[in-house]
């Protein structure tokens, strides 16, 4: 054998293949080393004796949402601090029922790591799955695009790990792909068509021809479905309905066709940098402007956001859309909120800020509720959990589907602002009980409550 | 690197095995030693390798593999939701259907070379990617990305046994495809990826590519028909990336558009350049620092500098943590991008140049010190 060898270059002489045999042992057998602990918990990221415990806030910051998801960042930090009894407390002060008691969550500090989404679903994946493994996260929330909240909530429902969505407005995000393990704060496209409905009756008659342009994902397809059935049932026409790419920048090649279409209003179904532009797009090429059919050519935004109407300028003045939440409100807890997001930042919070503070503060609830970090129980505690002092006014976590049911309100961009945040003004807070609807519509099926 | 020689080729492979088995060991102390993220090693390892197959040996540069990874992955999903859980017939049809692809675009885009090769594929993957993005969201779900459903009909394993509650999971015959047991079947496939290119490396074929590398017009002027050389590689690595693609969904049952992205093909471009072209190990290496940035140092926020930084005097950490803060968390790019403007500029060759020029720097002082001459540049040792 071993005189073959040395005729033989290729082969292995018996040395080289004992080192080889040791070498490969070793690395085949560390991993089994090195998960050997996996055995001993019972649940993904246990915090178990630990004197702390770890979120994970997965927000964009970069690309087309990245102002928002800047914005959800600064919301979480607060909230964590609140949790950790730091600062005046903001929302906890305000909250009913309440079980924290501002020692941290079931007496561990909270702490925190931060990812970038990037606002695409291959990314907020990757990053969500390095705080499930690396850094062995207890819950994740965030995210600025219902196409990523429903790729991390089918990731959260596969690793057993509870995700609180941040801003997702489709319908989508707790209909058809609904999970166990994901809860949704925000409303959703189907309540904003329901809300705005009315108004727009009021405001343009039952005579119109709509134009659609629409973001091209889950969030734009069912926002544009829901408002396209509220505009049919007031009697309006729908001219057609166009699908955009997000992150277009350039939206001239869409809107040109717009002004002779015989379309007498245009509905973005855009949000972020996306409708900055392709409303400004649309105001200066003289849309506002124009009379059709004998009407004034009216634009409507359903999903508006302040931080939107910042970046949109003067364009967004007398233009309707409807809001989660908006920091001119006057209840308690919204007072409270501003006041302490306002010392910490100078500047008051977006909508975007206000549910993922929320959340933050509502999942810690449902632990002290529960008892437990343990998912399954958790999970209980929040399905059906009614609440208010939030700044939404009494509020439900409908347990059929996760989705939160609350007021909404109706908003139009500010003729005369009083300052440079004061730019969307409350035309109408729609009860909640106008907006709520069967949860079988959309089908989807919550799926198991142990994984 | 030593001189090529089938023993030192059998060395080479067993120090390669050996070092990507044993990652869940060596890259602990770096904060890399999580599954996640050693599958997308070995996954883009795969990918940047066989892109240097056509790159590093041929010299075309192809601005569109991307197209081809995200072909892989939309056909290993569908194997998932039409046929069955197991990864096997995922990661073939991914493959296969990711070469079919490949010869399709190469039989087009080599028609040309040079810039004009690269401005085609660029043209052609973006084109994909707008298919996938919009016309056919049927099949692709466009920017949602196509994922498993209750619903799917899987008809293999319905036949074998009944469909249970919740979304099943990627297996090889019952062993998930998640977690380490992913990284390892991952590990798998880049170690024969890995060998099959030092096989090409080595062969004639290889031989002949590199000549079209070095002068194409003369060896058309000596007879040799050289496109169907370059269409074998280009599909060879359109494969490999195909073979990537359909892992990334192995361990992810989740195809999205942006995996066609131009970003998505100019990142395996930057991984290969940045380890080294026409090297074996290279792209191996300019893939893991890439990924590494992106999951690493992308999540450095300023509470964590604050912990690294906290020893340091009050007012100069808050200067220190202002301004590294700027290369991390969502400054990653900025660090990149000076990482590779550092390396093309001064290692034009990327990392393997550099070990090779620190390996002989040493040898030559150590030749020094025993009395031997170096006028004479020192290479190949």
């Amino acid at each position: 054998m071993t005189k073959r060898d040395s005729d033989n270059p290729q082969g292995f002489s018996r040395r080289q293949a004992l080192k080889l045999g040791a070498v490969s042992t070793v690395a085949v057998g560390a991993p089994a080393f090195f998960t050997r602990n996996a055995w001993a918990e019972n649940f993904r990221n246990d915090p178990g004796n630990a004197s702390s415990v770890t979120f994970g806030f997965n927000v964009p910051q970069t690309g087309p949402y990245a102002d928002e998801g800047a914005d959800e960042l600064r919301a979480y930090k607060l909230a964590v601090k609140h949790l950790n009894g730091e600062g005046d407390g903001g929302m906890l002060n305000t909250m009913t029922p309440k079980h924290l008691k501002g020692n941290g969550v079931l007496g561990k500090k909270v702490v925190y790591v931060t990812g970038d989404t990037q606002t695409k679903s291959d990314a907020a994946r990757a990053s969500a799955k390095r705080m499930m493994e690396k850094d062995g996260v207890i819950m994740i929330s965030g995210g600025s695009s219902s196409g990523v909240a429903v790729a991390v909530q089918g990731l959260a429902q596969e690793m057993g790990v509870i995700f609180m969505c941040g801003l997702t407005h489709s319908n989508d995000t707790t209909g058809k792909d609904k999970k166990r393990y994901g809860f949704r704060h925000f409303f959703n496209a189907y309540m904003s068509g329901r809300a705005l409905g009315p108004v727009l009756k009021e405001e343009y008659g039952n005579q119109r021809q709509a134009y659609h342009l629409t973001a091209d994902y889950t969030w734009g397809w069912t926002q544009e479905e829901s408002i396209k059935n509220t505009t049919e049932e007031l009697g309006w026409k729908t001219t057609a309905t166009v699908r955009t790419p997000v992150g277009a920048g350039d939206f001239s090649q869409y809107i040109t066709p717009v002004l002779n279409s015989g379309a007498d209003v245009l509905i973005l179904n855009h949000y972020g940098k996306d409708m900055i532009n392709s409303l400004t797009q649309a105001v200066q090429f003289g849309l506002r402007d124009k009379q059709v059919n004998g009407k004034n050519f009216e634009i409507i935004v359903p999903l508006f956001s302040r931080l939107m109407a910042q970046g949109a300028g003067d364009n967004i003045k007398g233009i309707l859309g409807t809001t989660n939440w908006n920091w001119s409100l006057q209840d308690d807890a919204s007072k409270a909120f501003v006041k302490s997001f306002g010392q910490e930042y100078g500047a008051p919070p977006s909508q975007a800020a206000q549910t993922c503070y929320v959340q933050a503060l509502l999942y810690a609830n449902a632990c002290e509720m529960a008892g437990t970090f343990y998912p399954p129980e958790v999970i209980k505690a929040l399905e059906g959990f009614k609440f208010d002092g939030m700044g939404n006014g009494p509020t439900e976590y409908r347990a059929a589907d996760h989705q939160c049911f609350k007021d909404v309100l109706v908003v139009r961009g500010n003729e005369n602002p009083s300052s440079q945040f004061d730019l969307l003004k409350v035309v109408k807070i729609v009860p909640r009980s106008q907006v709520e609807y069967d949860p079988k519509i959309f089908g989807g099926d919550l799926g198991p409550y142990k994984v | 690197m030593s001189i090529p020689s089938p023993r030192n080729d059998w060395i080479l492979m067993a120090v390669f095995t050996a070092a990507v088995l044993a990652m869940p060991v060596w890259l602990a102390p770096i904060g890399a030693a999580y599954p996640d993220l050693l599958q997308k090693f070995a996954i883009f390892g795969i990918f940047a390798i066989g892109f240097n197959i056509l790159f590093g040996l041929t010299g075309y540069l192809s601005f569109g593999h991307a197209a081809f990874l995200g072909v892989g992955s939309y056909a290993a999903v569908w194997s998932f939701k039409l046929l069955t859980m197991n990864v096997l017939p995922a990661v073939l049809f991914g493959t296969v259907l990711a070469g079919l692809f490949a010869v399709l675009i190469g039989f087009v885009s080599l028609r040309r070379s040079g810039i004009y090769f690269s401005i085609l594929t660029l043209a052609f993957a973006q084109m994909s990617y707008n298919l996938a993005y919009s016309v056919l969201t049927p099949i692709t779900n466009g920017e949602t990305g196509l994922q498993l459903t209750l619903q799917d009909p899987r008809v293999i394993d319905n036949a074998i046994s009944a469909p249970g509650e919740g979304l099943p999971w990627t297996e090889l015959f019952g062993i998930k495809m998640s977690g380490y047991p992913g990284f390892y079947f991952c590990a798998v496939m880049l170690i024969i990826a890995f060998f099959i290119s030092l096989r090409i490396f080595r062969s004639p074929f290889g031989m002949m590519l590199l000549a079209i590398k070095s002068n194409q017009t003369r060896m058309s002027y000596t007879g040799f028909n050289t496109r169907p050389y370059l269409l074998v590689a280009f599909v060879i690595s359109g494969m490999y990336a195909g073979l990537a693609g359909s892992l990334l969904a192995v361990t992810d049952p989740l195809a999205g558009a942006e995996r066609m992205q131009w970003t998505a093909s100019g990142e395996v471009v930057l991984m290969t350049i940045l380890g080294g072209v026409g090297t074996l190990v290279g792209p191996m290496l300019g893939a893991g620092i890439i990924k590494y940035f992106e999951n690493i140092f992308s999540a450095y926020n300023d509470q964590i500098l604050h912990g690294i930084f906290a020893a340091l005097p009050d007012g100069i950490e808050a200067v220190v943590v202002a301004v590294t803060g700027l290369f991390v968390g969502e400054g990653w790019h900025l660090t990149l991008g000076a990482l590779f403007m550092i390396i093309v500029i001064f290692l034009p060759g990327g990392l393997v140049e550099g070990a090779r020029r620190i390996k002989s720097f040493f040898v030559r002082r150590s030749l020094r010190r025993h009395g031997i001459r170096t006028d004479q540049p020192v290479t190949r040792v």
